[in-house]
């Protein structure tokens, strides 16, 4: 049975740690408005709470950590935030230079997806839609 | 003179000039036993045309070359980015690097020095693991142990306000070597570019970054004669996006404006521009990467002349360094970027660079590892040596499609420097964002050409193979321990300062950076003996001349 949704699915696209390198989120952002969605977009390094006080402030379904020099070593840190603050549902996906080695952490830890560089622009943005939708799915009741 | 023989007279002006700078040539020959010259160029120049647009090497508008002898003469510096993890881990590893054919040194620091920030304030997991932690004069020292920074040419890739730079000069103090003995370049100087692209490095504000530049480049004419205190950097903006026209323009553009902004200190151009140099990227858009080159040496050449009334023939040298494009690199099958690397390597060498970085192969999967850093070393030992890319100067020059496209490539160029211009020139047109949009545009544009299969990328949209991730290189990050002894040390350092002598430094500096007329970059020096760390004077900085920030959201 396929999520139907009604209203865009909002996500956040974001940096977290100490580099800037924007070309991935950019274009990343750009897709996924062509696909309808509502991004919230940011400026890079943002610390981890800053995040979490975002994606609650703008009731986001997924958070897309966009990583080139090894800030997605933090997301499991930003897991354990989002679940203290009650913000389970909201999937997180981790797009760019991510090693082996390093996925299979980040994809226990809780992460929905990792895309790495070769990405193609279907994947991402079906991929995101369904996120939003288990997420709408698993939002707990007001 | 007719125009030919205008030609036949600067040809012999050359080969003066080539004699004198080659000393004793070494004769080449090829398998087939043909000896080759150092260099040709048409023996019919009937309309002068060949003279005008292309000259001889070292000669305006130098098109061909910024030296009569070019590669023959001397090849290009290998500088390898390195850093990783402790200085003690860089220090060994810049030394297998040497041995390994290197003739460069160049340093990279952990993100976190890029951001300003001391290792005891940042994030445990992501310390170290894209570069080298500098945070004191002893971090430095402990860097460059055994490096005889006298004899080597240093690249800094030291963002302003140039922590990395003022520490390395103490460690010269203290090891009695004279600063005019230190010969290199702050790479990652152009701070217009931070904010235009790759948002990685900046630590002021743009009227603040403005301040220290123009203080820092005022003080080393005045006391480090032999070091370049700007790079250029096109690369930025053609990683982020731009296309190798518009990051040619983009980064000339920025050079007038930094050129414009030493005249107003009243430096004089035909000393100043001695000292710029230029950092671009090399994509795997072979013969356009060739034409970028070719069109921004004449473009400067030009320019600089038009624009600057420059006369010194040395201060209209278009020195450059180049970098393979990442971008370019697949994560799928990752051993084909060898032969992407080499392609673009190629450009570069037919471009005529100065100095070059080829990427290793593994960068798109990870921080690069070091078998894969000295395969992109030998890829360059191999096109000199075997493939013999250096015995003539511009081999690609007189190539109809070579020199069309040379043409074509200024036209685009010089359409991209009119834009900046009637934006009011590159300092306005990053901060009303101009720029920022010019570039994203770009990207996207490559991007969907990528995505409707339009542009094929071996094993990416075409080609596919079943990935055997075994084969891939195994990463290796500091062991956490050695970074938390690092932190530890800083945290040492830091208690043993004596702190009035530490506070009257910080004081110094913040005194310097509320004045107009104390150089901010000798203040910092004072600072750094005083003792005070990377962290501690780009905060005083920030504080009195506003944190950097993006300037365009999306």
């Amino acid at each position: 049975m396929t999520d139907v949704i009604t209203t865009p699915a909002r996500v956040l696209v974001t940096k977290i740690g100490l580099d800037g390198h924007d070309r991935g989120s950019r274009i990343i952002a750009a897709y996924l408005r062509d696909a309808g969605m509502e991004v919230i977009y940011t400026n890079p390094w943002q610390k981890i709470e800053a995040v979490v006080a975002l994606a609650l402030e703008e009731d986001v379904d997924v958070i897309g950590i966009s990583s080139l020099a090894t800030d997605h070593l933090l997301v499991p840190k930003l897991m354990a935030a989002l679940i203290a603050a009650d913000l389970g549902h909201i999937r997180v996906v981790v797009g760019g230079i991510v090693p082996d080695e390093d996925e299979a952490d980040l994809l226990s830890a809780g992460v929905s997806e990792v895309f790495h560089p070769g990405a193609v622009r279907y994947d991402i943005v079906s991929s995101v839609e369904k996120l939003a939708a288990e997420a709408t799915n698993a939002r707990p009741l007001d | 003179m007719n125009k030919m023989d205008k030609t036949v007279a600067a040809a012999a002006d050359w080969q003066r000039n080539y004699d004198k700078m080659i000393g004793n040539d070494k004769v080449i020959k090829n398998r087939s036993g043909i000896e080759v010259q150092p260099l040709y160029w048409p023996q019919d120049d009937a309309d002068g045309s060949y003279t005008e647009k292309l000259g001889f090497p070292g000669s305006d508008p130098m098109t061909r070359g910024i030296y009569p002898t070019m590669h023959r003469g001397r090849t290009w510096s290998q500088r390898q980015l390195i850093g990783l993890g402790r200085p003690a881990d860089f220090n060994a590893r810049i030394k297998s690097i040497l041995k390994s054919g290197a003739s460069a040194l160049s340093m990279i620091p952990c993100n976190s020095v890029y951001r300003g920030i001391d290792c005891d304030e940042v994030e445990p997991e992501i310390l170290g693991t894209c570069g080298t932690i500098l945070n004191t004069v002893e971090d430095m020292d402990i860097s460059l142990k055994d490096i005889p920074i006298d004899e080597i040419s240093i690249g800094l890739n030291d963002p302003n306000p140039f922590t990395m730079l003022a520490q390395m000069l103490i460690v010269a103090e203290n090891r009695g070597i004279p600063w005019d003995m230190i010969t290199g370049t702050s790479n990652q100087s152009d701070y217009i570019s931070h904010f235009v692209a790759n948002h990685m490095f900046y630590r002021l504000s743009l009227p603040g970054a403005h301040r220290v530049q123009m203080d820092t480049i005022t003080y080393l004419a005045e006391h480090v004669p032999n070091w370049n205190a700007l790079s250029i950097v096109g690369q930025h903006m053609q990683q982020a996006g731009a296309t190798p026209a518009q990051a040619m323009g983009l980064t000339l553009s920025t050079a007038i404006q930094y050129a414009h902004d030493c005249k107003a200190r009243g430096m004089d151009p035909d000393k100043f521009l001695e000292r710029f140099t230029f950092f671009f990227d090399i994509s795997i858009s072979f013969f356009e990467e060739v034409a970028k080159f070719r069109a921004g040496r004449r473009i400067w050449n030009n320019l600089v002349t038009e624009r600057f009334g420059v006369t010194n023939p040395r201060a209209k040298r278009f020195k450059f360094h180049a970098q393979t494009s990442g971008f370019d690199l697949t994560r799928q099958q990752p051993l084909n970027n060898i032969a992407r690397v080499t392609a673009q390597a190629m450009a570069g060498i037919f471009g005529g660079l100065q100095s070059m970085h080829t990427d290793g192969y593994d960068e798109v999967l990870s921080t690069p590892s070091e078998d894969s850093a000295k395969i992109a070393i030998s890829t360059q030992n191999i096109l000199k040596h075997e493939a013999h890319l250096c015995d003539v100067i511009d081999p690609l020059g007189g190539s109809y499609y070579v020199e069309a496209l040379t043409d074509a490539m200024e036209e685009e160029i010089l359409k991209v420097i009119g834009q900046i211009d009637d934006q009011g020139g590159m300092y306005k047109a990053v901060e009303n964002g101009f720029v920022q949009e010019m570039i994203g545009a770009s990207a996207l544009e490559y991007q969907k050409q990528i995505d409707n299969n339009e542009q094929t990328i071996v094993g990416v949209n075409a080609y596919q193979e079943e990935e055997d991730a075994s084969a891939r290189p195994v990463l290796k990050r500091p062991p956490q321990a050695n970074m938390e002894a690092q932190v530890e040390r800083l945290k040492q350092i830091k208690a043993a300062r004596d702190s009035a002598v530490l506070a009257h430094g910080l004081q110094g500096l913040r005194t310097a950076a509320q004045s107009d007329n104390i150089n901010v970059f000798g203040a910092q020096l004072d600072a750094a003996r005083a003792g005070a760390t990377l962290g501690e004077i780009v905060t005083v900085l920030r504080e009195e001349l506003g944190f950097g920030q993006p300037l365009v959201v999306a």
